[in-house]
Parts: structure tokens; C-alpha cells; sequence
């Protein structure tokens, strides 16, 4: 059916619900990236670019794992995440916060001179590539009637829900999650208050990528690696994360899965191609309506 | 005394600058060869080494390296007294205006001719480009048949066009259903749609099947990269074809095809027009059990030629996987080293007119002599290729098959 020009598609409902479906896993590893990054951009203000890097260099760390060690990308959660947290916290220490003096216009720069750096690295040390983990559930899942879901979607669901909520814990409850909040809302006020700064800063971003760095164990048994996988993820990541709201994990969650199903709907319906703007056209209209995204706070 | 000494010393310099010169005026005009002989001639190799196609572009790129080195060893540009190859490597970033752009560079550097760029939009961009400038142009891997429909003098194709593959694609493909009892009623295309490649294999295959009694009962379009292919496997199981014709590069093909398996569809046959991973050794090797009995009409070598099967060995030593990159960026580096042998000059005009008028036969494609008409070689051909027991064989035509074809695959 033709439509101002567009061709729209009709199918049944099982491949309706099928799609809407599989939307829902994939806005699951949507979320899991925009985790990472709505803790750092949302909470600590820093429009971290190198995000997408640090997902590549973690699918890496993961691949290698397994290459070399055979070690499976779910067990290697026990060390990537760990991993992922001391090079964070390091990165943080060592290079974004020394270099940028607390400047958000120096960080946004530095962390996209951290993304060239690794992206090149990457491809001179890796070459351009393609690699790709083979697990033996790779193919091994469950029969809904409408669609079929593998183990490994069934893993990026499972755990987006779970480390949502243990964020949501750790931010709400620890001491170290109160500082956090503290110095989102008042530097300077938390820094007389005996908060060290600096490192509640390192603290976050260590967290951030070591929640992208569980993102890579859960994608690398479905995705291949290469030195330009980080863009696929990350530009839809930053819209769920203004889309939920800065700095919310309960939006971030609700974001992938909204963004996840209206994609693969609007794939569908419009095309594989032309399908991808209904994204921009949610994306609009919540800045429109809600600026302050589904779950943010407004702004005082 | 002193005086003497001056006078005779400049007399004697002026004897002795004049021999000189005169040796040396002999040496240019009588020789001028060995005045020529260190001077490199320069070639741009231009590939996506980054972006989406960087790994076919890197494969395309060793391709065309290797090529080089061989002839390099081999003694170089004989007509130009054994002139040494020299690569000019640009990455067109897997973008075609920076293709485009790293022509104008190369054009700075002096260069004789540009082989590349590996995707038809790269390609249509790169040969534009050196259109302007005069540059020969050798595509090694794009399809689209407007690679060399606009008139450009300078563009030059070894390898078969679209229309080429799909012709020889349908052809294949009745006479492999045919043998088999003719089990197949209805088809779905899946094409990737950065040129007209995919609307326009839909329109011939519709119309070349027609007379068999197969029905093309869905067209599902997809952009490059496409990192889902989940929506695409619900609308092939809902419309249930009995064979599905893909046709897209490796990265999506590896995931089409893993999609599929996920989500437990079969059909009787996954026939490929230029597939991107349907004769992959790589896919073969990480994906076995989604590779199995996959069909393809694509570029493929001699399987017989010695050339080949060196160039197979040599690859793989060097730890990279031998596909069509590879062959076909080594073929286009053969054929404009051949070129420039026959033109026994850098001139942009005499390479083009070399090229134009080649009869190179000196490859390991299953083509015959060269026979350029517009910039396409009119010998080139594709083959039909099906992975068997982890194998990538060619199953026609008959004088260069290695086995016959499994079709419908065993359930």
C-alpha cells in the first residue's frame, strides 16, 4: 500500500508480534550500553565520545579471552568487568581528569581524542578484521510460536533487568552512591564536605565502562568484532539516553526497549532502510513534549 | 708559472666538461632507457581499508600488494627496462567522496594509472573522479553495470558487470533445479540496496523465471551494514519461499545467514547472487554449519590453473583467508601491469589505448583472452559455486566444475 510515496507493509500478526518481539531484545542491548553511559553523561555531566571505543576494546578483551584461553564470553564477565573498572577509573585519573581540569568543553574533546586513539590503535594492532566467537548455544534457544529466541538474547535481556537494578541499588544505598549523587548535584558543596572529588569521578567512569564492558560479554556471542563496531551501539545509546532521561537507569531500560521496538516496527512497516527514522521521529517528539526525557527530573 | 698552472687547469676543465657533456648527451639521446630505467612507475591503489568494508577492502588491497611484489620480483615494466611498480595507497574510508578525494591526491602524486575501489559506489565515485583527470582507471570488485555505461574513456573492468551475473545466475540456477525435477515454485530476494543492484536483479530474476513457473513472491531490501536481520527472517517465514536469492557484502551476508539458523528456517536452497559470504573460506571455516550447501553465482578462479592454486597457498601463508577480494585486486594489479608492459609508456593516453586494445591472457580467471568493448572485458565470467564437506567447489559450467551440485539440500 502506498502512502505520500511511502510504501507501507502489511503482515500478520504473528510477524507483528514476532517483530515487536525481538525489538524488545534488542532494545535490551541498547540498554545495556546506554547503562554505562547515562551514569557518566547523566550523572557526572561528561559527554563521554570514547564510549563506543571502550565497547570495541572490551569485545576485544572478550574475543581474545576466548581465542586464546578459551575462556567462554560469560565467564569472562568475571574479568572484563573487573578490567573494564580499573582502566575506567584509570583513564579517568590519569588522562580526561588531569587534561580538562573539570571542564566540560576540554572532557567532551579529550574523551573523542581517547576514541581516536583507541579506533586507531585498534585497527593497527587487530587489523580491520571481522572476528567472531563461536559458542555451542550459539543456535540453542526457546520457541515463542511467533519468533525464536536464542540464549544469548535471552542472556542481553536478563541482564540489562539485572544490572539496572543492582545500579539503581548501589546508587541509592551505598555511601559511595550518595557521593556520587552529592557531587552531580554540588561539586563544591560535596568537596566541603569531605568528598574527594576526584576520585567519586574516577569512581563513576570506572563504573560506566565496566557496565559497557559487560555489555561486550553479552554481545560478542551474537555481534562479530571489528575496530567500527562501538558506532552501531553508541549513537543510538546517547538518544535512550536522553530519551529515558539523564542520568535515569530505569529510563535508560525503558529508552532501549522503547527504541528496540519502534525501530524493528518501523522496519517492518517502512523498510529496512527507511524504517530507522521512526526512531528520530520518537526522539523529536519526546524533546518536544518532554524535554526532560520519560523518567528525568526538570531541571530547577 | 702560476698563471700557466690557471690557464692550463680551466683549459683542461673546459675539455673535460665538454667530454662530459657530450657523454652525457649520447647517454640521453642514444639511450634513453637507461636515463628512465630508476624511475618507478607509480600506480594509486585505492581501498576501503576503514570504515564498514574494511575488510574486504584490506583483502582487496593484499590482493593487488602481492600482485605488485610478484612482478616487482619478476624484473618489473620489461618495456620500460625493467621500471619498478610503485603503490600509492589510498582508504576511501569506505565513503565515496573520499574516494573521490584520494583520486585528486593521487593525481598530485604523479601517478600512471588507479586500480580499486572495491564497492560499486566507491567505484562509480574513483572513476568519475580520474575521468577528469585522464587517469586509466581498473575497478577490481564493483558490480554495477554503470561502472562503465557513462562514457568514461579512462574505466576499464576485468571481471563481469551485474548484468553478466544475473543472467548467468538464472541460467544456473533453472538448469540446477531442472536436474533436480524442477522442485522450486517460489523465490524471495534479499538485496542490500546502497546502488540499483538489488531493484534491478529483482526485475530480471522475476522476468527470467517466469517461464519456469516460479514465482518471485518477496523482495526485502536492507542497508549496509545492517546489524539485524531479525525482522528479514519473520517476513521470509511468514511468506515461505522455497529458495532465497541473497545478494550483499560478507558481514551482512554472515549474519543473514546466522539469523536464519537462529531462527530454525530452512528453505530448499539459499542461492546466492553475488552472496559476500556464500564463497568465503573465512565463513566456511567460523561457520560451518550455516555455510553448508550454500549456493553462489559469483567470481571464482580456474580451480585447475597452477597460478591459482599458488596464489591460494600464498595467501593463506600469509594469514588471510583466499576469496574473491583477494583473486580480483591481484587480477586488476595483473592487468594494468600487463597494460602499461604493452603501452611501453606512463603516458595516461597510451595506457588507456593498452587497455582498450588488451588481449592479456596471462590470468587465472576462467575468461579467455582479454576483449575490452566500452572498459568491460567481454570474455568475463561467473561461475556457480556450492560449499560442500567445507570446501568451496565449483559446480559450472562443466569444463571448470570440481563437483556436481547438492540441490535441494538434505534436510
Amino acid at each position: 500500500m502506498e502512502f505520500l510515496g511511502i510504501t507501507l507493509n502489511f503482515y500478520s500478526w504473528q510477524t507483528i508480534f514476532g517483530s515487536a518481539i525481538s525489538g524488545v531484545f534488542l532494545g535490551s542491548i541498547y540498554a545495556l550500553v546506554a547503562l554505562g553511559l547515562t551514569l557518566i553523561y547523566g550523572v557526572l555531566h561528561i559527554i563521554n565520545f570514547a564510549h563506543g571505543a571502550l565497547l570495541m576494546l572490551s569485545m576485544y578483551a572478550v574475543f581474545f579471552l576466548w581465542h586464546i584461553f578459551g575462556i567462554d564470553p560469560y565467564v569472562a564477565l568475571l574479568i572484563v568487568v573487573p578490567g573494564g573498572y580499573i582502566f575506567g577509573y584509570g583513564l579517568q585519573r590519569s588522562i580526561i581528569g588531569k587534561i580538562s581540569h573539570g571542564r566540560d568543553e576540554i572532557v567532551l574533546l579529550v574523551t573523542l581524542g581517547v576514541s581516536i586513539v583507541i579506533e586507531n590503535v585498534s585497527l593497527f594492532s587487530f587489523s580491520a578484521t571481522e572476528r567472531s566467537v563461536r559458542v555451542p548455544y550459539d543456535l540453542d534457544g526457546i520457541d515463542l510460536g511467533v519468533t525464536y529466541v536464542v540464549y544469548p538474547e535471552l542472556a542481553a535481556l536478563g541482564a540489562s533487568l539485572l544490572i539496572t537494578l543492582l545500579l539503581w541499588l548501589f546508587i541509592d544505598k551505598t555511601d559511595t552512591g550518595k557521593a556520587i549523587r552529592a557531587v552531580a548535584k554540588e561539586r563544591q558543596g560535596a568537596q566541603l564536605m569531605g568528598i574527594n572529588v576526584e576520585h567519586i569521578f574516577a569512581v563513576s567512569f570506572g563504573i560506566g565502562t565496566a557496565c559497557v564492558a559487560a555489555a561486550a560479554c553479552l554481545l560478542v556471542p551474537t555481534y562479530p568484532v571489528h575496530p567500527q563496531i562501538g558506532y552501531l551501539f553508541v549513537l543510538i545509546a546517547f538518544t535512550v539516553v536522553v530519551l529515558g532521561g539523564m542520568g535515569s537507569f530505569i529510563g535508560a531500560l525503558v529508552g532501549g526497549f522503547l527504541i528496540g521496538i519502534t525501530e524493528q516496527l518501523g522496519r517492518l512497516f517502512l523498510g529496512e532502510s527507511l524504517g530507522v527514522i521512526t526512531i528520530s521521529v520518537i526522539f523529536i517528539l519526546v524533546l518536544l513534549f518532554r524535554p526532560t526525557g520519560l523518567f528525568g527530573q526538570r531541571l530547577s | 708559472m702560476t698563471k700557466d698552472i690557471k690557464t692550463k687547469t680551466r683549459r683542461e676543465f673546459m675539455k673535460t666538461a665538454a667530454a662530459g657533456s657530450v657523454v652525457a648527451a649520447t647517454g640521453i639521446a642514444g639511450f634513453p632507457h637507461i636515463a628512465k630505467a630508476a624511475a618507478p612507475v607509480k600506480i594509486g591503489v585505492i581501498h576501503p581499508v576503514t570504515g564498514w568494508a574494511q575488510y574486504s577492502g584490506s583483502q582487496c588491497r593484499f590482493g593487488a600488494m602481492t600482485a605488485l611484489e610478484e612482478i616487482n620480483a619478476a624484473g618489473g615494466i620489461k618495456s620500460l627496462n625493467g621500471a619498478k611498480l610503485e603503490a600509492l595507497l589510498g582508504d576511501a574510508q569506505s565513503k565515496p567522496e573520499v574516494g573521490a578525494a584520494e583520486v585528486d591526491k593521487m593525481n598530485e602524486a604523479g601517478v600512471s594509472s588507479i586500480m580499486g575501489a572495491y564497492a560499486s559506489n566507491i567505484c562509480l565515485a574513483t572513476t568519475q573522479a580520474a575521468a577528469k583527470y585522464g587517469i586509466p582507471h581498473v575497478v577490481d570488485v564493483g558490480v554495477s553495470d554503470k561502472i562503465v555505461s557513462r562514457g568514461l574513456t579512462n574505466t576499464f573492468r576485468f571481471k563481469p558487470g551485474f548484468g553478466t551475473y544475473t543472467k548467468v545466475g538464472i541460467e544456473t540456477f533453472i538448469a540446477i533445479n531442472r536436474a533436480a525435477g524442477s522442485p522450486t515454485k517460489r523465490i524471495a530476494l534479499v538485496h542490500e540496496n546502497t546502488t540499483g543492484f538489488g531493484a534491478g536483479m529483482a526485475k530480471l530474476v522475476t522476468e527470467g523465471l517466469k517461464p519456469e513457473g516460479i514465482e518471485v513472491v518477496e523482495v526485502l531490501a536492507h542497508p549496509t551494514p545492517n546489524k539485524d536481520f531479525r525482522n528479514i527472517a519473520l517476513k521470509l517465514k511468514e511468506v515461505d519461499p522455497d529458495v532465497i536469492i541473497p545478494s550483499h557484502y560478507y558481514s551482512d551476508g554472515v549474519l543473514f545467514l546466522r539469523t536464519l539458523m537462529r531462527q530454525k528456517f530452512r528453505p530448499k536452497a539459499i542461492y546466492s547472487i553475488l552472496g559476500g559470504a556464500s564463497s568465503q573460506y573465512r565463513f566456511v571455516k567460523e561457520f560451518p554449519e550455516a555455510a553448508k550447501y550454500v549456493l553462489d553465482c559469483t567470481d571464482w578462479v580456474d580451480p585447475k590453473k597452477q597460478s591459482a592454486i599458488d596464489l591460494r597457498k600464498k595467501t593463506e601463508a600469509a594469514g588471510k583467508h583466499f576469496n574473491y577480494e583477494v583473486f580480483l585486486g591481484y587480477l586488476a594489479m595483473q592487468f594494468t601491469a600487463a597494460s602499461i608492459e604493452q603501452a611501453g609508456s606512463t603516458d595516461h593516453e597510451k595506457i588507456t589505448e593498452a587497455m582498450a586494445t588488451s588481449t592479456w591472457d596471462g590470468h587465472h580467471m576462467p575468461y579467455g583472452p582479454t576483449k575490452m568493448v566500452n572498459g568491460q572485458n567481454q570474455g568475463a565470467q561467473p561461475v556457480g559455486t556450492q560449499i560442500l564437506n567445507n570446501e568451496i567447489e565449483v559446480i559450472s559450467p562443466k569444463e571448470f566444475a570440481t563437483a556436481k551440485a547438492v540441490f535441494p539440500r538434505p534436510s
